[in-house]
C-alpha cells in the first residue's frame, strides 16, 4: 500500500512527464476499443443483415443444390415436403425456387438468377409484398447494385429468358415495380425476384423450390427427406470467417498504435532510471531494498495506464457514445468488403471489450515498465548516490 | 569491538579496481565511535573520509577487515539486510542534500517513516517534531525547488533524524552552505546530537564544521594519521 502510495505520489509529482505520456496512452486506449468497436458492430450488423435477409433461422437445401456450383441450379429443386408446407403456411417458413436465365438489358445480355418467393412470406426482410401482378409484364424486384449494373429503374421493363422444366426456352418482359437498397450483396446482384407462384407455373415446376427458409422463430422439422438443414452455425461460418480476417487486419493498426505508446512508457522509464539514478541512491540510504526500487519505478510505470484509462474514459466516453449513437458513413466502396455492410457502420462495445483492453495495456505497460527497471537490481548505492549507473 | 561502540572497524582495506591497476582507498583503518560522539572524519580529497563513512553506513562493503555497526558485520550483511539497517538505524546527510524533487518539505521528511510502515498519526507527530528541532515547521509544504541551500540541508537534517536513529552520517553537509548557514545546520545538529544522544560521524574537511566537532580522526592515504579529542563528552566518558 505504501508503495503504491509512493508511486501515486511520484507519478503524479512528475508533472508533464507524466501526462504526456497519459495522454499518448489514453489514445491508444480510446483507438483500440473504438476500432475494436467497429469490428464488434460491423460483426453484429453484417450477421443481423445477412439472417434478417437471407438466413432467417436457418434453411432447407434441396440436396442437389449447392451454392458454390450455379450449374446445379436448375436441377436443385423438389417438393416441399408436407412437414414444411405446413410451416410455409402459417409463415413461419418462406420457399424459394431458383432458375438461372438471362436478360438483355439495353441490347446487351446477362445471366441472372431467377428467385421465386412468395409475395406474402414473413421470413425474409425482402420487399416481397411489392410483387403483385402488373397488367403489363410480370412483376419484378432487383436490388439497388443490380439495377445500377444493368441500368434499370423502377418501371422499366426488362426482358427475360429462361429453360422450363423440360429444357424449352421461354421468355416473358417484366416489370420492375420496385428497385430495394440492401446491405446484403446476396440478394442482390444478378437476381431477380418475382412470385413464386408465376415462377413455378412458367418452368413447369408446380409446388417445388430449391431452398426453404425458416423463421427465426421456427423449429426444424425431422420428416424432410431429400432436403439438408443447414442451421446459421454453418450458414454463418464463411462470413465469420470472413470478418475475423478483417479484425486481424485492423489489429495490426492498433497494435501499432499500441507499440507507439509502450514506446513512450519504455522511453520514460529509461529516462527515468537515467535521470532518478541519484535518487535511487537516495532511496536505498533512506533504506528502502532494490526490489522495493523495483517494484515502485514497475508500479510509477503501471499507474501511468490506470491514469490513461481515467482519462481515457473523460473524453473517450462521450465520443465512443457519439459514434455508437450516430455511426461511421460508409463510402460505397465497401460493397467489396465482400459482406453486407449498411451506409452507416455502428459500433459496439462490450462490457468485455472495454475491460479486455483496459486489462491488457495494464499488463502490457507493467511489463514494459518492469523491463528497464532490471538495471536496477545491478546498481551499487554509492555509485548511484554519486549518479553512476553501473 | 569495544564495549558501548556503536562503529568499530578493524583493519579495514578497500580497494577499487582501476582499470590495469587497483587503487586502495582505506588502508588497515581501525576507529571505534562510542553512542552519542559527534565525530569527524577530517581529510584531504582521496583520503578516504567518503569510502570510510559509506562502509559504516552499510552502503559499501570493505575489502578485508571488519566493520561493525550497532553489532552488524557490515562485510556480511545481504542487501536487504544492509537496507533494513540504514532503514531504522541510520540517517544519512549528502553534500547535495538528495532531496526527493517530487515531494514537499513534509513528504520528504516522513519518507523513512512511511518505510517503517509507522502509522499515520505517529509520523505527523515525528515530523512535526523533526521540522521543529530544524526550524522548518513553516515550510512543510514547500518543494524542494523552492528552498534556499541551508533550508534544504536543514530539511535533509530532518530527514536524517525523524526516525531517531542511533546514528547519523553527514558527508560534507557544509560543502553546499555559506558561513551563516554552516553553523546554523551545525548547531542544529549539535542540538539533536545533545538532545537525542544521536551519535554523528561527518566526513569533511571543512574548518566551520571542524569546529564543532569534540573528536576528530584525520585520514591521510587512506590511514588514520591522527585521532585527537577537541572537547570532552557530555557524560565525561571519553573513548
Amino acid at each position: 500500500m505504501m508503495m503504491l502510495k509512493l508511486a501515486i505520489r511520484n507519478t503524479l509529482g512528475a508533472g508533464l512527464r507524466t501526462w504526456l505520456n497519459v495522454v499518448a496512452l489514453s489514445f491508444a486506449f480510446v483507438a483500440i476499443i473504438a476500432l475494436q468497436g467497429f469490428y464488434d458492430g460491423m460483426n453484429e450488423q453484417v450477421q443481423r443483415a445477412t439472417v434478417d435477409a437471407l438466413y432467417g433461422g436457418g434453411q432447407y437445401w434441396q440436396q442437389a443444390y449447392d451454392p458454390y456450383d450455379p450449374l446445379t441450379y436448375d436441377d436443385a429443386h423438389g417438393e416441399v415436403p408436407p412437414a414444411l408446407d405446413s410451416l410455409i403456411a402459417d409463415r413461419r417458413a418462406a420457399a424459394l425456387l431458383f432458375r438461372s436465365a438471362t436478360i438483355y438489358p439495353h441490347g446487351r445480355f446477362q445471366p441472372v438468377l431467377l428467385k421465386g418467393i412468395d409475395p406474402a412470406q414473413q421470413t425474409l426482410s425482402i420487399p416481397s409484398g411489392l410483387l403483385t401482378d402488373t397488367s403489363d409484364g410480370i412483376p419484378a424486384l432487383i436490388g439497388a447494385r443490380m439495377a445500377r449494373n444493368i441500368g434499370a429503374a423502377k418501371g422499366d421493363m426488362i426482358t427475360v429468358q429462361w429453360r422450363d422444366v423440360h429444357g424449352t426456352y421461354d421468355a416473358r418482359d417484366f416489370r420492375v415495380v420496385e428497385v430495394f437498397r440492401t446491405t446484403v450483396q446476396e440478394i442482390d446482384n444478378g437476381q431477380l425476384w418475382m412470385p413464386l407462384g408465376r415462377l413455378r407455373d412458367l418452368t413447369g415446376l408446380p409446388g417445388q423450390a430449391t431452398m426453404i427458409v425458416l423463421n427465426r422463430t421456427a423449429a426444424p422439422v425431422r420428416d424432410a427427406d431429400g432436403w439438408t438443414f443447414r442451421d446459421l452455425e454453418y450458414l454463418l461460418r464463411d462470413l465469420r470467417s470472413l470478418i475475423r480476417m478483417k479484425e486481424v487486419q485492423g489489429s495490426i493498426l492498433y497494435m501499432m498504435l499500441l507499440f507507439l505508446a509502450m514506446l513512450a512508457i519504455f522511453d520514460t522509464q529509461v529516462l527515468s532510471i537515467w535521470r532518478r539514478r541519484r535518487e535511487m541512491g537516495t532511496l536505498m540510504a533512506l533504506g528502502m531494498t532494490r526490489g522495493g526500487i523495483i517494484g515502485l519505478f514497475t508500479m510509477e510505470g503501471a499507474f501511468h495506464s490506470v491514469l490513461a484509462a481515467v482519462v481515457a474514459a473523460a473524453y473517450g466516453i462521450p465520443l465512443l457514445a457519439y459514434l455508437a449513437n450516430t455511426g461511421m458513413g460508409l463510402p460505397s466502396a465497401t460493397d467489396n468488403f465482400g459482406f453486407a455492410l449498411g451506409e452507416r457502420l455502428f459500433p459496439a462495445y462490450s462490457p468485455a471489450l472495454v475491460f479486455g483492453t483496459i486489462v491488457l495495456v495494464f499488463v502490457v505497460t507493467t511489463i514494459v515498465s518492469f523491463l528497464p527497471t532490471r538495471r536496477i537490481a545491478r546498481l551499487r548505492p554509492t555509485d548511484a548516490l554519486r549518479g553512476k549507473l553501473t | 569491538m569495544q564495549d558501548s561502540a556503536v562503529i568499530a572497524t578493524e583493519k579495514l582495506d578497500k580497494i577499487y579496481p582501476l582499470g590495469q591497476t587497483t587503487l586502495r582507498a582505506l588502508d588497515g583503518v581501525t576507529v571505534s565511535i562510542r553512542r552519542g560522539e559527534f565525530v569527524g572524519l577530517v581529510g584531504p580529497s582521496g583520503s578516504g573520509k567518503t569510502t570510510l563513512l559509506n562502509i559504516m553506513g552499510a552502503l559499501d562493503a570493505p575489502s578485508s577487515g571488519t566493520a561493525e555497526v550497532l553489532g552488524n558485520r557490515i562485510e556480511s550483511l545481504t542487501h536487504t539486510a544492509a537496507a533494513m539497517l540504514r532503514n531504522t538505524h541510520i540517517g544519512f546527510i549528502f553534500q547535495t542534500f538528495n532531496l526527493l524533487p517530487v515531494y514537499t518539505v513534509y513528504e520528504n521528511v516522513e519518507f523513512p517513516l512511511l518505510l517503517q510502515g509507522i502509522d499515520a498519526a505517529e509520523r505527523r507527530r515525528l515530523v512535526a517534531d523533526a521540522l521543529e528541532w530544524v526550524g522548518l515547521a513553516d515550510r512543510a509544504d514547500s518543494k524542494p525547488a523552492q528552498l534556499s541551500g541551508g533550508q534544504s540541508q536543514r530539511v535533509a537534517i530532518a530527514r536524517a533524524v525523524v526516525k531517531k536513529p542511533e546514528i547519523v552520517l553527514a558527508d560534507e553537509p557544509s560543502a553546499n552552505l555559506d558561513a551563516a548557514n554552516s553553523h546554523h545546520i551545525m548547531k542544529t545538529m549539535v542540538g539533536i546530537n545533545r538532545e537525542l544522544h544521536t551519535t554523528f560521524v561527518f566526513a569533511t574537511h571543512d574548518e566551520k564544521v571542524i569546529g564543532y566537532l569534540r573528536r576528530k580522526i584525520t585520514l591521510v592515504d587512506g590511514k588514520v594519521a591522527r585521532d585527537e579529542r577537541l572537547a570532552p563528552e557530555p557524560g565525561g566518558d571519553q573513548p
